[in-house]
């Protein structure tokens, strides 16, 4: 008889079928994710603004001022003794305190900002009724930018996030796990071409890698709202080069480990950098300038903003290039550097 | 008549460092023979055939293999051997058919899924995972990946090793029903046993060196007697054996720690003897065995150590 079907097929197969026969991995790829998303996208959710809570400290005409500062919309002021008031503030369920008198005193750190604009309003109150007049009259006009939430930063870096995660845990785990179970060297026995099984890594991290991006972009229309402005073509073709460089570092991390041990704490290493400084929680602006050349030249860091830009700004492709150029980069050399030293027994 | 060679190596030496694993091996092996490598483990066995696999490199020596080499026609011989390595484990979450349709798919001809999964009695767990599988049907499935290619030559590293007497058995028909198809295999075990019953030829392995070669029959034979007697006494001995030598048909005494063992012609001549001699001496019996001797008694007297013993 011969041969029944292309062996790049079956090997392709076979980690399909090993993968969704293992409900952790299905977990972590899949489930967690969207259970980061959903939690941060709670927590942190564009709301009206919540009035500030501020107390008066229980004096003469304590009750009067709390009543005044109350009636400020973006204020909400009790009357408290002493010693709550400072506990509270210190705990942070106050923005601010303040003392009534001859001279209004307020408690508050001026290093939160919460306190900072409760120091604001509260003056203006106190000063407007010990009648304080604004000689100008302003008008305001309010906007709200699509894609400026919180849940539309955070959904591309998820994004990023999970193409690196499954990516380099995905190959990392199954190389290693089959070099010690000596498959590796059964593999080798057969007339199997070791650029197939390698490749059919690559295949299944694409197969993979669509269904993940539509799981969480999925998720975040439905339950968020969250849109893709640019093209679902760009933001895929940012995906699989996101995802070839994280394949090519997982083999590269996994291309000597001898033990499971050895390659976790080896991607380990090569990942929480990025979970850090890539921005995939919060903007690496945050960090100080000497910094930002290394977090420019960590793969996540153009991947999350190349998904970006396509999601939130609805950027073409060509304003991405040299991004994707830093991402391919990253792939090529790891991806090359890993054939060249992978043991295979 | 001359004979086709399947397998031929030379001056095979391989070194781990300050071990030394096999140590100048030559080797000859016949197209439609099985041909075993008996010895303990550590003996070299596996770094020897593992060699004659194209997976390991010697240090120094000559491997063709198929009347080809390995470095040069290792496309063609990967298609043409079927093998199966000492400990490995299959894929855990994949079924007993895609294993098999996995490896079926790197051959370019060889036998159909169905088939093989007849051949190894594995149908009724064709659609089970191989973690689900006891020891014995892991390891027809992994002989069962050796055969789907049909294959000319076939290496099997220690087939049996940890089985049920039950499985052991049914690989052992395996393994002879594939040489009634007048193909080669090449076996290593530390079973004298397994040895005995498939091998054709057997070649006995120490320390990376070849000690004796020949078919079961021969290297028994070569003993220069084919019984073993085993006998201890009643309150032990510690006379020297020199009055055992003069029994007459003794080939050879062996002390053991339960025991003492003589090689002998034969059993109805030398029993009564050493029964008379005994008494003689005034010595009580506590047991008296006797057996054909094995391989495992040849192994015993090239190098004074048992098989198991490692």
């Amino acid at each position: 008889m011969d041969r029944a079907s292309h062996p790049l097929l079956e090997l392709t197969r076979a980690r399909l079928m090993e993968f969704i026969r293992e409900p952790e991995a299905i977990f972590w790829v899949f489930v967690f994710p969207v259970l980061l998303a959903l939690g941060l996208g709670i927590a942190f959710r564009s709301r009206p603004a919540q009035p500030l809570r501020i107390a008066v400290q229980q004096g003469s005409g304590a009750a009067v001022l709390a009543e005044a500062l109350d009636r400020t919309p973006e204020l909400t002021a009790r009357l408290l003794a002493p010693e709550t008031a400072r506990n509270d503030l210190r705990t942070g369920k106050l923005a601010l305190v303040v003392i009534p008198g001859d001279s209004v005193t307020y408690i508050y750190d001026p290093t939160r900002n919460d306190s900072r604009l409760a120091r604001r309003l509260v003056d203006d109150a106190v000063q407007r009724a010990a009648g304080r007049a604004d000689p100008l009259a302003v008008g305001e006009r309010h906007l709200t930018e699509p894609g400026s939430r919180y849940i539309d930063f955070l959904i591309p870096g998820l994004l990023g996030l999970n193409l690196m995660g499954s990516g380099m845990w995905g190959i990392g785990f199954n190389i290693v796990q089959a070099r010690r179970k000596r498959l590796l060297k059964r593999l080798l026995a057969t007339p199997m071409r070791r650029s197939h099984y390698l490749l059919s890594f690559i295949l299944s991290r694409f197969v993979f890698m669509i269904l993940e991006v539509a799981a969480l972009v999925g998720f975040g229309w439905l339950v968020f709202d969250v849109r893709v402005h640019g093209s679902i073509a760009d933001l895929l073709i940012v995906a699989i080069v996101g995802a070839l460089a994280f394949a090519g570092l997982g083999l590269l991390a996994a291309s000597r480990a001898q033990t499971i041990e050895g390659v976790s704490g080896i991607m380990n290493l090569v990942m929480l950098p990025m979970w850090i400084f890539s921005g995939v929680f919060f903007s690496y602006a945050n960090f100080p300038d000497a910094l930002q050349p290394f977090i420019q030249a960590l793969p996540l860091t153009p991947l999350n903003d190349a998904l970006r830009a396509v999601m939130i700004d609805g950027a073409p492709l060509t304003g991405n290039l040299a991004r994707l150029a830093v991402i391919g980069g990253w792939g090529i050399v790891s991806f090359a550097t890993a054939l060249r030293i992978f043991r295979w027994q | 008549m001359d004979v086709e060679i399947a397998l031929r190596c030379q001056g095979l030496k391989k070194r781990y460092g300050d071990v030394v694993a096999v140590d100048g091996l030559d080797l000859e092996v016949h197209v439609g023979e099985c041909f075993g490598l008996l010895g303990p483990n550590g003996a070299g066995k596996t770094t020897t055939v593992e060699i004659l696999e194209g997976l390991l490199e010697a240090d120094a020596g000559d491997v063709e293999i198929l009347g080809g080499r390995w470095g040069k026609d290792d496309r063609v011989l990967r298609q043409r051997l079927g093998v199966q390595l000492q400990e490995t484990q299959l894929a855990e979450k994949l079924t007993v058919e895609e294993t098999l349709g996995l490896f079926r798919s790197f051959f370019d001809r060889g036998r159909s899924v169905d088939e093989v999964l007849q051949l190894v009695q594995l149908q009724e767990k064709r659609k089970a995972w191989v973690s689900r599988l006891s020891g014995g049907q892991q390891q027809r499935l992994a002989v069962a990946c050796a055969l789907v290619s049909h294959p000319d030559l076939l290496f099997l590293d220690e087939p049996t090793t940890g089985l049920d007497p039950q499985s052991r058995r049914q690989l052992w028909d395996l393994v002879l029903d594939f040489k009634a198809s007048g193909r080669t295999v090449l076996l290593t075990t530390h079973y004298m046993e397994e040895a005995q019953r498939l091998c054709d030829r057997v070649a006995i392995v120490d320390h990376g060196k070849i000690i004796a070669l020949g078919t079961p029959a021969e290297l028994i034979a070569s003993l220069g007697a084919e019984h073993v007697v085993e006998f201890a006494l009643e309150h032990g001995d510690s006379a020297p054996d020199e009055w055992l030598r003069q029994v007459p048909g003794v080939r050879d005494v062996r002390r053991e720690r339960d025991g003492i063992f003589l090689t002998v012609g034969e059993v109805h001549r030398s029993v009564p003897a050493l029964l008379a001699a005994l008494k003689d001496r005034g010595l009580a019996l506590s047991r008296l065995t006797t057996h054909h001797a094995t391989l495992e008694d040849v192994f015993v007297a090239l190098t004074g150590r048992h098989l198991r013993d490692g």
